[in-house]
C-alpha cells in the first residue's frame, strides 16, 4: 500500500498515512485531487477506480471515506478487507465508533492503524492480538503517567 | 504568569466551533503562537500535548515545521506518553527529505535495544515508515538481532521492517535472507505473513534469491492446505475462510515461484485446483482469495483443465452481484483475452450484457473486451450488440466505441455492403466521434465496391435528407451524391425501395448544405464540388448549378471561394473540358492518395485547364497518368506548391507551366549590352527536368573594326540564388563579326526568386582597356518564375 486517507463527505482529511516518501506539497496535492474524485462518485459505482498510476480502492462507512492507494499487483478485493478489518478494530476499541471519536482521539486511530499495518504491509491478521496490544500499550502508558505525575507533583505542589 | 495550555480535545472543540474559516485560522494561529512559545520555554511536562495539537492542525493544513525538533526531544525522553505522541509527529512531520530525520537514528537504536515491547514496537513501526536509506543502513543489525527475539510481538514487526529496509537499500537482502526458510516455520500467522512478503521482496530483487527459494514451495503448499482445510478458527477467520491475508500472500507468492518453473508449477497445481473448488464464494473474503488464485493459475504453467476452470470462476464472477467482482472479472479476462482466446470467448454473452452496467468504469472494460472478443464467426452478432451500445452508451464512451467497431468492421467484413451499411451506421449515430480517416476509409471502401454504387448512393442520400449536422456523413453523402448522381436519378436499386428522386431535390440538398451553419469548411468544399459533378450527371440544364457556384466566387471562405472560381472558368471558358475533367474517379489503391486529395485532384485539373492555352481530348488522359504521380505526395494543394523539388513538387511545378507534357516555351533573347560595335546578349534556356535551373549563355560579337581582346565577363546574382560560371569558349573577339565568345551560367533559383544578374566585363578594344559594371533590366518573368 502506499498510502491511506480517511476523508468526511465535505472532503476534510481525518487521518492520512503515507508509507512513501513525498513532499508536503505533493501529499497536498494528492490528497486533493483524490477527495474531489472520490467524492464525484456515484453510490452506485464500485470500489476502484484507476488515477494516474495506481489503484484506488475506497469504502465509505457512515459520514467517513476510508481510501487507500495500492500498485500493480496488489490484490484489490484484499484491500477492501484490510479496509473493514480496520474499521472493525476501530469499533472494537471505541465501541461503536463515529466520526467524532476518530476527530477527538486522531492519536488513537493513527496507534490502532500502525498495531494492524507496518511499512504498508499487514502485520497481524488476528484481531484479538491488535486489540491486545494497544491495551497493553494504553496500559503502560497509563503506568508510566502515574509514576510520572506522582514524581512531579511532588516537585511542583506549590505552582497550581 | 503562564497560562495552562489547552488540552488537545478542548482545542478540537474550539476549532470546530469556529463558524468560518478566517475565524478558525485565528483560532489555530493563537494556539500555534502558544505552542511555539512552550517550545522555546522547553517545558517537558505539556511538550507531548502540545506536539498533539500541533500535529492536529498540521492534519487540517496548517504549517508545523517548528515542531520538528521537538519530535526528537519526545522520542528521546524515557516517559512512554512522550514516546508514543514523539514517533507518531515524527511518521508525521519528519522524511528523508529533512536533514533532521537522521537525529533520530540514534534514539531508535536505544529504544530498539532496551527491550520493552511497545516501545521497540514504536521504534520499529517509525523506522519502516519513514527510515531513509542511511538510517536503514545503520540499524540494520538491531533489527537483524530482533528478527531471533523470542517475541512474535517484536518478531513479526522486524521482519516488515526488514522488508521496508530491502526496499530502500537493496544490497540489505544479503542480511535478511538467511533467517527466512527458518522463519517460516514459525506457526504464528502474523511472523508467517511477514517472512511470506519478505521472501517476495527478496525474489522480486534477485534471481538468485528466486532459485534459493523454490524450495519452499513444498513448505508453502503445505502452509496453505492446512489452512484450508483446518476447520474454523475464530482469531484468523473472515467469513468462514481461514485467514484470507495470509491465502492471498501465499498465493502471491506461489505465483511468483513457479513462474516460468515447470516443477515448481507442478507441485502446485493440485492444491489451485483445490483452492479454487473449496472455498466459500459468498462473502468477499472468499472472493478475493479466489481472485488471487486465478491469478496465480493463470501466470504458471498450469494444466490446460486447470486454466479453464480459472477462466470459468471469472466467468462466475461476471454474473456475481457485487459490481467490484465484476470489475475485477473484466479487467483479469481483458488481461487473458490474448492467451486464452477460446476459453474467454465462451463467456461472451454475460460481457456483452455487463455493456449494460451504469458504472461506466465497468461498462468501459466491458467495451473493450467486447470489441477483443470479435472474430469472423461472431462478427455480425457482435457487431448488432455494439452498434445497440453505441446508441444508448455515456458520451466519453462514444469515441471508443465507433473507432471499435470501425476497426472491428474493417477487419472481419464478411461482405462488402454489409460494411458499407456498418460503417454508415456509425456515421449517423456517433457522427461527431468518429476518427478524421473514417472518411477517406469509406469513400475509398465505396468507390472500390462498384456494385454497391447505385445502394449506396441511395442509403446516403436518404441519410442525408434526414440529417445534414453529422460532418463526416454529410462529406461522404455529398461526395457520393456528386459522383453517382446519375445512378441517384434512375431510381432503381433491387436492394432498397424504389424512390423516385428528382434533380431539383438532389440540388436542393445540396445548396443547403452549402449554407447550413452547421457545415464545416471542408463540407462546404465537399458539397460544391459535388455540385459541379452533378453539372455533368444530370440531364437538366445547370442554370441552377452555375448560378450557386457564380455566388461562392465573392465567398469569404478562401478556399470555397477558389473553388468556385475555377469552376465558374470551367463553365465560361472551358465548358469543353468539363465533363472530361469530371469524369467518374478511378479506383484509388489503399495507400494511395486519400479521397480528399482526389477532390482536390480534380480541383488542380480545373487549374491546369485555366493555364493550359490549346489544351486537347489526349492531354485529359495524360493529366490523369500525372495523377498517379501524386500517390507519393502528401498533403494538400490548397497551399502555395511546395517548394522542393520533390516528385509531387515538380508535378505541380509542371501544372503551373503551360502545357507540361509539351516543350516548353523559348524565352526571347535580351540584347545587355552595347558600346562601339561590341555587343552582348544573354539567351536563356529553362529545362524542363529542372525546373529550379535557367542555363544563360552569353554571347559577346563584334562588329567593330577593332579586335577585342582579353575579355572577361563576370556575373553576380541575389543570395538566394546559386551561379555557376563555366568556362568561356575564347577571350578573343575577332573584328567585323568574327567568331563570338560564348559562355554558359548555370543559375540555380529554387525558391524562385526574382532574378536579378549584375554583370562585369573587361576587355582591350581599340588599344584601351574597357571596364564596365551594369545591372541586367528586363530579365524576362519566365527565367525565374
Amino acid at each position: 500500500m502506499q498510502f491511506m486517507l480517511l476523508f468526511s463527505r465535505q472532503g476534510k482529511l481525518r487521518l492520512q498515512k503515507w508509507y512513501v516518501p513525498l513532499s508536503d506539497k505533493e501529499k497536498k496535492k494528492i490528497t486533493r485531487e483524490l477527495v474531489q474524485t472520490v467524492l464525484a462518485r456515484k453510490p452506485k459505482m464500485c470500489s476502484f477506480l484507476e488515477w494516474r498510476d495506481l489503484k484506488i480502492v475506497y469504502k465509505r462507512y457512515a459520514s467517513l471515506y476510508f481510501c487507500c492507494a495500492i500498485e500493480d499487483q496488489d490484490n484489490e478485493l484484499i484491500t477492501l478487507e484490510i479496509i473493514h478489518r480496520y474499521v472493525e478494530l476501530l469499533d472494537k476499541y471505541f465501541g461503536s465508533v463515529c466520526e467524532l471519536d476518530i476527530i477527538f482521539n486522531f492519536e488513537k486511530a493513527y496507534f490502532i492503524l500502525d498495531e494492524f499495518l507496518l511499512g504498508g504491509e499487514v502485520q497481524e491478521t488476528s484481531k484479538k492480538n491488535v486489540l491486545k496490544a494497544i491495551e497493553q500499550a494504553d496500559l503502560l502508558q497509563e503506568k508510566t503517567e502515574t509514576m510520572y505525575h506522582s514524581k512531579i507533583f511532588i516537585g511542583f505542589k506549590k505552582a497550581y | 504568569m503562564v497560562a495552562p495550555s489547552l488540552k488537545l480535545q478542548d482545542l478540537i472543540e474550539e476549532i470546530r466551533g469556529a463558524k468560518t474559516q478566517a475565524q478558525e485560522r485565528e483560532v489555530i494561529q493563537k494556539e500555534c503562537a502558544h505552542i511555539r512559545a512552550s517550545f522555546r520555554d522547553g517545558d517537558p511536562v505539556h511538550r507531548h500535548r502540545q506536539l498533539a495539537k500541533l500535529l492536529y492542525v498540521h492534519m487540517l493544513g496548517y504549517p508545523a515545521h517548528f515542531g520538528q525538533m521537538e519530535c526528537l526531544k519526545l522520542i528521546a525522553s524515557s516517559r512512554f506518553t512522550d514516546k508514543r505522541v514523539g514517533y507518531l509527529g515524527a511518521m508525521l512531520l519528519l522524511d528523508e527529505r529533512h536533514d533532521a530525520h537522521l537525529l533520530i537514528t540514534n534514539s531508535i537504536k536505544n529504544d530498539l535495544s532496551q527491550g520493552i515491547q511497545p516501545v521497540q514496537g514504536l521504534a520499529l513501526c517509525t523506522l519502516s515508515t519513514m527510515g531513509s536509506a542511511e538510517m536503514c543502513r545503520d540499524l540494520a543489525p538491531e533489527v537483524e538481532k530482533l528478527l531471533l527475539q523470542p517475541s512474535p510481538y517484536v518478531r513479526k514487526k522486524a521482519i516488515l521492517t526488514a522488508v521496508h529496509m530491502i526496499r530502500k537499500v537493496p544490497e540489505l537482502s544479503s542480511v535478511f535472507l538467511p533467517p527466512c526458510v527458518h522463519l517460516l516455520h514459525e506457526r504464528h500467522h502474523g511472523i508467517l505473513l511477514g517472512t511470506i512478503t519478505l521472501i517476495m521482496e527478496l525474489c522480486e530483487r534477485s534471481p538468485a534469491a528466486l532459485r534459493h527459494f523454490r524450495k519452499v514451495v513444498p513448505q508453502l503448499v503445505h502452509i496453505l492446505r492446512t489452512l484450508v482445510t483446518t476447520g474454523y478458527s475464530t482469531e484468523h477467520s473472515i467469513s468462514g475462510v481461514s485467514d484470507p491475508f495470509l491465502q492471498v500472500q501465499i498465493l502471491r507468492l506461489l505465483r511468483i515461484l513457479g513462474r516460468n518453473h515447470e516443477e515448481s508449477s507442478e507441485t502446485m497445481n493440485d492444491l489451485l485446483a483445490q483452492v479454487a473448488t473449496n472455498t466459500d464464494t459468498s462473502r468477499n473474503a472468499g472472493n478475493a482469495v479466489l481472485f488471487e488464485t486465478v491469478l496465480t493459475i493463470m501466470d504458471i504453467h498450469s494444466a490446460a483443465g486447470l486454466r479453464v476452470l480459472a477462466v470459468n470462476i471469472l466467468g462466475r464472477f461476471l454474473l456475481n452481484s457485487d459490481r467490484n467482482i465484476r470489475y475485477v472479472a473484466l479487467t483479469s479476462l481483458l488481461r487473458l483475452v490474448q492467451s486464452d482466446h477460446s476459453a474467454v470467448q465462451r463467456h461472451r454473452p454475460t460481457v456483452v450484457d455487463c455493456l449494460q452496467e451504469t458504472d461506466a468504469s465497468l461498462s468501459r472494460r466491458a467495451l473493450e473486451l467486447s470489441l477483443a472478443l470479435v472474430n469472423s464467426s461472431n462478427v455480425r452478432a457482435m457487431m448488432q450488440e455494439l452498434q445497440a451500445f453505441l446508441e444508448s452508451c455515456p458520451p466519453d464512451l462514444r469515441a471508443d466505441c465507433a473507432s471499435g467497431i470501425l476497426l472491428a468492421a474493417e477487419r472481419f467484413a464478411p461482405t462488402k455492403r454489409w460494411h458499407i451499411d456498418t460503417i454508415l451506421h456509425v456515421l449517423t449515430t456517433a457522427g461527431t466521434h468518429v476518427r478524421d480517416d473514417a472518411v477517406a476509409n469509406l469513400t475509398q471502401l465505396i468507390g472500390g465496391a462498384q456494385e454497391l454504387h447505385a445502394y449506396s448512393v441511395h442509403r446516403l442520400y436518404n441519410a442525408l435528407a434526414e440529417d445534414i449536422s453529422q460532418q463526416p456523413l454529410v462529406q461522404v453523402a455529398a461526395w457520393c451524391i456528386g459522383e453517382y448522381g446519375d445512378l441517384l436519378l434512375e431510381g432503381n436499386c433491387e436492394e432498397i425501395e424504389p424512390l423516385q428522386v428528382d434533380e431539383e431535390e438532389v440540388l436542393a440538398l445540396l445548396e443547403k448544405v452549402l449554407q447550413s451553419h452547421m457545415s464545416l469548411p471542408a463540407t462546404r468544399g465537399y458539397a460544391l464540388t459535388a455540385l459541379m459533378k452533378l453539372s455533368t450527371r444530370l440531364q437538366g440544364d445547370n442554370n441552377r448549378i452555375r448560378q450557386v457556384v457564380s455566388i461562392y466566387r465573392s465567398c469569404l471562405d478562401v478556399e470555397l471561394q477558389q473553388r468556385a472560381v475555377e469552376y465558374d472558368t470551367l463553365f465560361r471558358k472551358y465548358d469543353h473540358m468539363r465533363a472530361a475533367i469530371l469524369e467518374k474517379m478511378p479506383l484509388v489503391e489503399r495507400d494511395g492518395p486519400q479521397a480528399d486529395e482526389e477532390a482536390k485532384e480534380s480541383k488542380e485539373a480545373a487549374q491546369l485547364s485555366e493555364a493550359a492555352p490549346a489544351p486537347t481530348e489526349p492531354q485529359a488522359s495524360q493529366l490523369l497518368d500525372l495523377l498517379d504521380l501524386l500517390d507519393g505526395a502528401s498533403g494538400d494543394a490548397q497551399h502555395p506548391p511546395p517548394l522542393d523539388p520533390s516528385p509531387g513538387g515538380a508535378l505541380v511545378y509542371l501544372l503551373d507551366l503551360p502545357c507540361a507534357p509539351l516543350p516548353p516555351a523559348p524565352i526571347p533573347d535580351l540584347k545587355v549590352f552595347e558600346r562601339e560595335g561590341v555587343q552582348l546578349n544573354l539567351s536563356f534556356i529553362r529545362p524542363p527536368e529542372n525546373p529550379a535551373l535557367l542555363l544563360i549563355t552569353i554571347t559577346a560579337t563584334n562588329s567593330s573594326e577593332g579586335d577585342v581582346t582579353n575579355f572577361i565577363c563576370q556575373a553576380a546574382v541575389p543570395k538566394s540564388l546559386q551561379l555557376q560560371l563555366q568556362a568561356p569558349s575564347g577571350n578573343t573577339v575577332p573584328a567585323r563579326g568574327g567568331l563570338p565568345i560564348t559562355q554558359l551560367f548555370r543559375i540555380l533559383n529554387p525558391n524562385k526568386a526574382p532574378l536579378r544578374l549584375k554583370l562585369r566585363l573587361t576587355y582591350n578594344h581599340f588599344h584601351q582597356s574597357v571596364q564596365e559594371i551594369f545591372e541586367v533590366n528586363n530579365l524576362p518573368v519566365e527565367s525565374w518564375q
